[in-house]
This record gives C-alpha cells, sequence and structure tokens, in this order.
C-alpha cells in the first residue's frame, strides 16, 4: 500500500516538468524557478561561466532564506513559481501616429508638459528618423564614449568589460543580503552599466532615457555605477511619465561604488502603475573622501520597498538621502533610508517627505549605525508625513545604534495636516479648494523637489497637483 | 503564598489549594501560557537590539522568608526612602514583611491601600475586574504569563471618587537571598476625579545581590483622576528584571509615571499607555544611569483610541561603561482619535567610548487631524560646557557629572512629590559614584 509518505517522496523529487533544453529552446520561460531555468537564462544571455556561478549560488542561497515577515504590510503571498524568469526582448508594437495612443495617456502627457516628439517616444510611436538620428541620446552617446566614460546595458558590459563587472558585482549588496536582493543576483535581467574614469566630471546627466530604444530592462533590473576616483556622475533613473506595466513584480538592485573622492548622484522618479509590488535594493559604497547622494522619488505603484543606503566605508565620506513619497488611494510606499558608518569623520544626512492621499499609506524605515571605535561621526534624519484625508496613514519606524566617541545623531519626524486656515487664505484669495490643497502639498515638499534637475521638478510639481486632483472633499 | 522551586526555563508554582477560584484560574492560565510560549529569540522584531542569548531563567527559585534580623534592617531602610508616607508596603524576596497601616482619616473616605494577598479576600470585585485585563503587547507575553502564574506579592490602591490624597502611597521590594525570583504586583485604581501618588521601588539588599524579578504593573486612571506613579528599579547588579507594565487613562484623566532604571544586569521595562478616554493628558518618563555591562532595555508604546488627548514621553539615558540602552517606542493613533497630540522623545548621553545606545523611535498614525512628532538623539557633553566648568577650576570628572546631572535633572524635576524626587536624586548620584 502506498503510503502518504511515498507520495511525499514522489513529489519531493519529481523532475521538473521542462527540462533545461526545452526551456531554452522557449522565447519565455514555462513558468517556475529551479536551477535549470537559472542555467538556462544564463545561457540565453550567453553569459560566463563565472557569472552563472554567481547566479547559481545566489539561487542557492535563495532557497534556504524565508521572506521577510517583519514588514507589517497588507499583501498576499507572492507565488515565486508562478512567475516566469526570461521573456525574449520583443520589438514593442509600434504606433502608427499619436491618435492611437490611449487618450488617458495622452491626457497625463499633456498635464506634464511633455514635448510631442518626446510623447511618441514614451508612447512607443514610430519618431521619425531625421528626429531619431540627431536625437541627444545619440549625439551624447558618442560623446561620452570619447571621454571613456563606459555607459550601456548590463549585459553588454558582461561581454565588453567583465573584469569590471567581476570586480565589483555584489560588492556593495552580497549575493546574501536579502531575499529579494538574493533573488535579483539568481534571475536579474538587464540593467545599466556607467563607469567613469579616473578624475573625470562626467559632462552631462545619464540618464536610462538615453537607452530608451534598447530593450527593456525586464523585471529584475541590475544596475552597477562606478566613479572611479575623483570622478562625479549624475544618473537619472525613469521619468514622470507613468509607466504602464504589465509584470507585477519589480525586485531591481542597484549597486553604486564611488571610490576615493568620487561623488555619486543617484535620482530616480517611481512612476509604475499601480499593480506593481517594487522590492528594490539599492545601495552606495563610499569610500574616502568621496559621496554618495540617493534623490527619490516614489509616486507609483502598488507597493514600494525601498531603502537606498550607503556604507560610509573610508574617512570623510558623505551619504545623502532625499527621499518625496506619495501614496494614493490603494498604494503603500515603504520607504526610507539606510546609513551605516564604517569610518571616522563621516556623515550622513536623511530628509524624507510623504504625503498620504485617501487611503494610502506610507511608512518610513530606517536605519543609522555608528560602531564601536569610530570618532566623529555625525548623522541627521527628518521625516515629515502630511496626511491629507480621515483614513490616510503613515507609519514611521527608525532604527539607530550610536557607539563611539564624538559621534552625534538626531532624529526628528512629524505627522500634520494642511490646516484649514492655510487652505481658508488661499481660497479666500480666489483659489479653489483643490488648487489650494495643491499648492499646500507643492509647499510642503517644495525644498526638496527643488534638489531634482529642472525639467524633472517641473514635471514633479505637475504630478503632484494632478495626483491632487479630486483628493478633497 | 506559591512556593515550590523549579530550576529550568519556565519556573511555575506549585497549586495554592487556599487561593478562590478567580485566583487559581488566572494563575493557572498563567501557567500554561509560560509553558507553551518560547523565550525571546534572536531575530524577534519586539527584542531588536537586546541580547536574546544571555536571557536565562535558569537558577532562580522562590526564597524562604527571611531572617527577624534582617526583616528590621531592611523595614527601616524603607521608612527612611519617604518621610510620612500615606501608606508603607514592604516585602523581601516576595514576603510580605511589613503590612501597610492606612491613616483613619483615609481609610473612612473609603481609601484602600493593602497588600495583593489581603486584597485576594477583601476585594475580589476590584480585582477581577481590573487585574491583568490587557495582553503584553510589546513582546514580554512569556514573562506576563509567568508574572501570572505566580502572581501573590505586590500591593493593591484603590482611592474612592472624588479623594484625592497628596502623600504618596510607596511599597518597597527587596531582593535579599541569592537566586530569589520575585513577582511583584502593583494594581492602581483611581476612582472619577479622585487623585493619588503612588512610588514602587525594586531594591537589591546588597550591592550584588541576584534577583529575577518579573513584575507587572497595572495603572488605572478614570474620567478626571490624576495620578503620579514613580518606579525605580535599584536591584543588585547581578539581577534580571522584566518589568510589564500598563497605564490606562479615562476621560480627562492627567497621568504622570517616572522610571527609573538604575540597577540588575539587564533590566527590561514595557510600558503601554492606553487612552480610552478624550481629553487624557499622559506623561510617560523614563531616566536611566547604566554602566558596566548592564543593559537597559526600554519598550513603550502610546496607544490613541480616544480623540482630543495628549500624550508626551520623554526617555532620557546617560551611559557609561561598556553598557548599553535601548529605547523603542511607538505611538499609535486610531482612526477615529483626531486632534490627538502625542510626542515622543528620547536622549541618549554617551559617556563612555564603549557605550552604545540604540533607538527605535516609531509613528503609527491613522487619523489626520493630529500633531505627532518624535526626535531622538544621542551625542556626548558639550565640549564647551565642559570647558566652562573646567576653566573656574572645577575638575574634569565632576564637571562631566555635574553636566550629566544637569540632563538628567529634567526627568527628576517630574516627580511631583518633593520627598520622592530627592530619594530618585540621591540614588542618581549614588550610581556616579560606585
Amino acid at each position: 500500500m502506498a503510503t502518504s509518505d511515498e507520495t511525499i517522496e514522489q513529489l519531493a523529487t519529481r523532475e521538473y516538468k521542462y527540462g533545461f533544453e526545452t526551456i531554452l529552446e522557449t522565447d519565455t520561460f514555462p513558468p517556475g524557478l529551479n536551477e535549470d531555468v537559472v542555467r538556462a537564462l544564463s545561457a540565453k544571455k550567453e553569459e560566463p561561466e563565472w557569472l552563472l556561478e554567481f547566479r547559481l549560488k545566489s539561487f542557492r542561497a535563495w532557497q534556504r532564506m524565508t521572506e521577510p515577515a517583519w514588514h507589517n504590510l497588507q499583501i498576499q503571498p507572492i507565488d515565486y513559481q508562478a512567475l516566469s524568469y526570461y521573456s525574449a526582448p520583443k520589438p514593442k508594437k509600434q504606433l502608427a501616429s499619436l491618435d492611437e495612443v490611449d487618450p488617458e495617456v495622452l491626457r497625463t502627457f499633456e498635464k506634464l508638459g511633455i514635448p510631442l516628439e518626446e510623447q511618441k517616444l514614451l508612447a512607443n510611436v514610430a519618431v521619425d528618423a531625421v528626429f531619431d538620428s540627431v536625437s541627444v541620446a545619440t549625439t551624447f552617446r558618442e560623446k561620452l564614449a570619447e571621454l571613456g566614460i563606459i555607459f550601456c546595458s548590463f549585459s553588454e558590459a558582461v561581454r565588453e568589460h567583465p573584469e569590471l563587472v567581476k570586480q565589483y558585482l555584489g560588492s556593495v549588496v552580497p549575493y546574501t543580503d536579502n531575499f529579494y536582493a538574493t533573488l535579483n543576483s539568481a534571475v536579474f535581467s538587464d540593467g545599466s552599466f556607467v563607469y567613469i574614469p579616473k578624475g573625470l566630471r562626467c559632462p552631462m546627466e545619464l540618464s536610462t532615457y538615453f537607452r530608451i530604444n534598447e530593450a527593456t530592462t525586464g523585471q529584475f533590473e541590475r544596475t552597477l555605477i562606478i566613479a572611479d576616483e575623483g570622478a562625479e556622475v549624475t544618473y537619472m533613473e525613469g521619468c514622470t511619465a507613468p509607466k504602464f506595466e504589465t509584470a507585477t513584480l519589480h525586485s531591481a538592485v542597484v549597486e553604486l561604488v564611488a571610490l576615493k573622492g568620487a561623488k555619486i548622484q543617484y535620482i530616480t522618479v517611481q512612476n509604475w502603475s499601480n499593480n506593481v509590488f517594487n522590492l528594490v535594493t539599492k545601495r552606495g559604497l563610499a569610500e574616502e573622501d568621496a559621496e554618495v547622494r540617493w534623490i527619490d522619488c516614489n509616486i507609483g505603484s502598488r507597493l514600494t520597498m525601498k531603502y537606498p543606503g550607503v556604507i560610509l566605508k573610508g574617512r570623510r565620506a558623505r551619504g545623502e538621502v532625499l527621499s518625496i513619497a506619495l501614496a494614493s488611494d490603494g498604494q503603500h510606499q515603504d520607504t526610507g533610508a539606510k546609513m551605516i558608518h564604517a569610518a571616522d569623520d563621516t556623515t550622513s544626512n536623511i530628509i524624507a517627505k510623504s504625503i498620504s492621499v485617501g487611503e494610502g499609506r506610507s511608512t518610513y524605515r530606517g536605519q543609522v549605525h555608528i560602531p564601536r571605535a569610530l570618532r566623529n561621526c555625525r548623522n541627521n534624519t527628518e521625516c515629515d508625513a502630511l496626511l491629507i484625508n480621515a483614513n490616510s496613514r503613515t507609519d514611521t519606524y527608525p532604527a539607530i545604534t550610536v557607539r563611539g566617541q564624538r559621534n552625534s545623531v538626531q532624529h526628528e519626524a512629524s505627522v500634520s495636516k494642511v490646516s484649514a486656515e492655510q487652505i481658508f487664505y488661499m481660497r479666500q484669495r480666489g483659489l479653489s479648494e483643490g488648487e489650494a490643497m495643491s499648492l499646500a502639498v507643492n509647499g510642503f515638499v517644495n525644498d526638496l523637489v527643488k534638489e531634482f534637475p529642472m525639467e524633472y521638478s517641473v514635471e514633479l510639481k505637475r504630478l503632484i497637483e494632478l495626483e491632487m486632483e479630486g483628493s478633497v472633499g | 503564598m506559591p512556593t515550590a522551586p523549579a530550576p529550568s526555563a519556565v519556573i511555575l508554582p506549585a497549586p495554592d489549594a487556599s487561593a478562590p477560584a478567580w485566583l487559581a484560574a488566572l494563575r493557572a492560565q498563567g501557567a500554561a501560557e509560560a509553558r507553551a510560549l518560547p523565550m525571546p529569540r534572536l531575530g524577534d522584531e519586539a527584542w531588536r537590539f537586546s541580547d536574546t542569548r544571555s536571557l536565562s531563567l535558569d537558577g532562580f527559585a522562590a526564597a524562604p522568608e527571611p531572617a527577624q534580623a534582617d526583616i528590621d534592617a531592611l523595614v527601616a531602610r524603607s521608612a527612611a526612602l519617604v518621610a510620612d508616607p500615606a501608606g508603607l508596603a514592604v516585602f523581601v524576596d516576595g514576603h510580605c514583611v511589613l503590612r501597610p497601616v492606612l491613616a483613619p482619616d483615609l481609610a473612612a473616605r473609603g481609601v484602600v491601600f493593602e497588600t495583593l494577598a489581603d486584597a485576594v479576600r477583601h476585594h475580589p470585585a476590584l480585582l477581577q475586574s481590573h487585574l491583568l485585563r490587557h495582553p503584553a503587547a510589546l513582546g514580554g507575553a512569556k514573562f506576563l504569563a509567568l508574572h501570572k502564574a505566580w502572581l501573590g506579592a505586590g500591593t493593591v490602591l484603590r482611592v474612592p471618587k472624588g479623594v484625592r490624597v497628596g502623600r504618596p502611597f510607596v511599597a518597597v521590594h527587596w531582593g535579599l537571598a541569592e537566586g530569589a525570583a520575585v513577582f511583584p504586583h502593583t494594581l492602581v485604581v483611581a476612582e472619577e476625579s479622585s487623585g493619588a501618588a503612588v512610588a514602587d521601588f525594586f531594591l537589591g539588599a546588597h550591592p550584588g545581590t541576584r534577583t529575577l524579578s518579573i513584575s507587572a504593573a497595572d495603572v488605572h486612571a478614570g474620567p478626571n483622576a490624576s495620578v503620579d506613579r514613580l518606579s525605580v528599579q535599584d536591584w543588585g547588579a547581578a539581577a534580571q528584571s522584566f518589568q510589564v507594565d500598563t497605564t490606562t487613562g479615562g476621560r480627562d484623566a492627567r497621568i504622570t509615571s517616572v522610571n527609573a532604571s538604575l540597577g540588575s544586569r539587564r533590566a527590561r521595562l514595557e510600558n503601554v499607555v492606553r487612552i480610552e478616554g478624550a481629553g487624557a493628558d499622559v506623561r510617560l518618563y523614563g531616566i536611566s544611569v547604566s554602566d558596566g555591562e548592564q543593559e537597559f532595555d526600554q519598550r513603550t508604546l502610546q496607544i490613541h483610541q480616544a480623540g482630543s488627548a495628549t500624550s508626551d514621553l520623554l526617555f532620557k539615558n546617560a551611559l557609561l561603561g561598556k553598557s548599553r540602552t535601548i529605547f523603542s517606542g511607538l505611538i499609535k493613533v486610531a482612526p477615529d482619535a483626531q486632534k490627538t497630540d502625542a510626542y515622543q522623545t528620547n536622549r541618549n548621553l554617551l559617556l563612555s567610548p564603549d557605550a552604545e545606545a540604540n533607538s527605535l523611535p516609531g509613528l503609527e498614525i491613522e487619523a489626520n487631524d493630529v500633531k505627532c512628532s518624535h526626535g531622538a538623539t544621542t551625542g556626548q557633553i558639550d565640549p564647551a560646557e565642559l570647558f566652562y566648568l573646567r576653566a573656574r577650576g572645577i575638575p574634569l570628572e565632576s564637571a562631566q557629572e555635574l553636566l550629566a546631572f544637569g540632563f538628567l535633572e529634567e526627568i527628576v524635576g517630574k516627580v511631583a512629590d518633593e520627598g520622592l524626587a530627592s530619594t530618585l536624586r540621591e540614588r542618581l548620584q549614588a550610581k556616579f559614584r560606585r
């Protein structure tokens, strides 16, 4: 008689339905995740042996990990076996003219004030050849190459600059770092790679936007930016235009390496559509006298969990996180920052502002760590939350550890709402209640919005206005 | 009194046949929970930063009754703590050695201040409606269960409607025998528009006494009542102390609670403030001086269930040696608790390069018309202030001490009763000289 033990045994040792070869033949992998899938993914991308090894050891580590449960979230558990881990880059359906684009999307573009040609690019409307060939993107790329700056997709970097990738991949976010980062290390799809040579100040702000017509980055984005000694770079990720996505889980890993005296500024504007779970690990490493700044704005997604961090490894290193989060109905923005001080005289600054609208929920989670034997480290943390409606929600969970000599840390947080007096004042001067509210909200985030590049900050302001529409009353 | 030592991770008393059914049931429930619940482990969020590996109840047991000479000496030391209290109860290793005697005028007005054992006989209804009504919300469930299982020592104070008593009601718990396990309880029921001050001292009879204390306090302030509570934890240097306290405020109630931590190898304080009535005003203060390898673990929760209420929290820690402190606070504002004012501040003064201060100040806000903030700072003595004193001929050590006292004095000043405040001040200063 077959016992239930045998049945379990059979289930446990059952062969995965799709063998390595079968998986490799498909354009889109069948759902499921095992070592064969990882191997097939690596083979599809024609990766070298060392990278496959990196993926496999990550995958094995991931299998031993459990999903974190500390986050106090209300979400359905994610079934990782129900996802497909590779899909061949397919050219998007080209549209003949803007008339074919969803009018809702166009309305948003218009409100954001995006130029016509750019609208076409974003909506995947065929751009006329002249525009494309002289586009800023193409011209910029040539100029960068002349200077010795490497700016390409991650896969390209693996092929062209394996020594750099091998040296720095996983050096800031180790493959065992956390459940999501480890999953990413096993199955990452693509992303950006940047290398700025010694002493060079990158003459322009780099942006994923330049790479917009290339293959999509996929769900498991992997980005690595290296600024060599004394180099400086600003990198911008995403754009204010809403990004419509079918894949619901996005788990990116971004690693920044700022060598001695280097400066990296990483700007994100996240505006995924409302079905996306955005579980991201972003971390920078700052060597002596280096500076890493994260400027982070989260507006979209169903749930974002993102805590950009800086490891202050060298003396006098500086880390900064400036963060804006806007949580509307049905959204949860769980954002924050981590500052790990690991050398004397290091300083860090965190300023986080969140706005909860309707039933939106925003959470600040932070960690500041100053270990024993360090001297003269400083941290300043400010987090302010604005609640718009009676059913909006906000949480703050910082964790601060301080030891050593002459270190000092201050943390401040406040929660408030737009005061009735403010609204009354503006209404008296002829503004509608909605306009008054959005003006007040813009005032709340104004000093942070200013930190974004000009064109972004203008768009951000409009975006906030847009999100605030109809939130009052 | 239940007795029976059991040297294991769960120490449980033998059943006490003389206890009334409701108390026996409560103890049995505690014993069952204590058996079922695991000890806190590394990775438990409610014990973050705590050294859970060194948590152990091994080697502690209920202690026998103390000798008469010890009793006399400790009663005398207890009486010296506060001049002219409204009532004084003294316990040694969990045994009551001095039962409180109330002044006739207070007794006539219906004030009750008795040992828990006496109150079990005299006021069962009062106990059943107020004793341990809330679960441990901050991670101390295992310890609260043990406390329930051993429930016996402690005091009960009831102040009837409209009665205000100026002088404090004092309970002093001494740890005398090596390895004694004690489970002191404090129940305070201040009825509508009444007022009272209570103080609990948890003291080691000798500087190095090893005691396990798992105490709990239930403080209930009814509508418009005012309660001032002071708890001073100064067990011997080898002690382990766990305090699981609940403070409940009704409409327009005013509560001030000052919690001092000085003694023990490790001491954990949990205090949950529940604001159940509109207009309540609760002030929760903490003060500590830690040295050597001490770990002070302070966890607080301010729950605003009713609107238009205020809660304010200030915890100040001065750290010496290789000591560690953890402050973890959370303000929770329920969706309809509009017009809430809730504040939380943690300030840590590092007086040694090897000390470690951890702060976890948290907010969970579900109402929008609120004023909530928290702040946490950790730093050293301001060198400019130190220079000022040294320039005036004050030696470095004295100058540091003076500045540290200045830092702590803000909290001492919150103790309304002058006598209690100066007792606290003396103990703080003594700690620096140890």
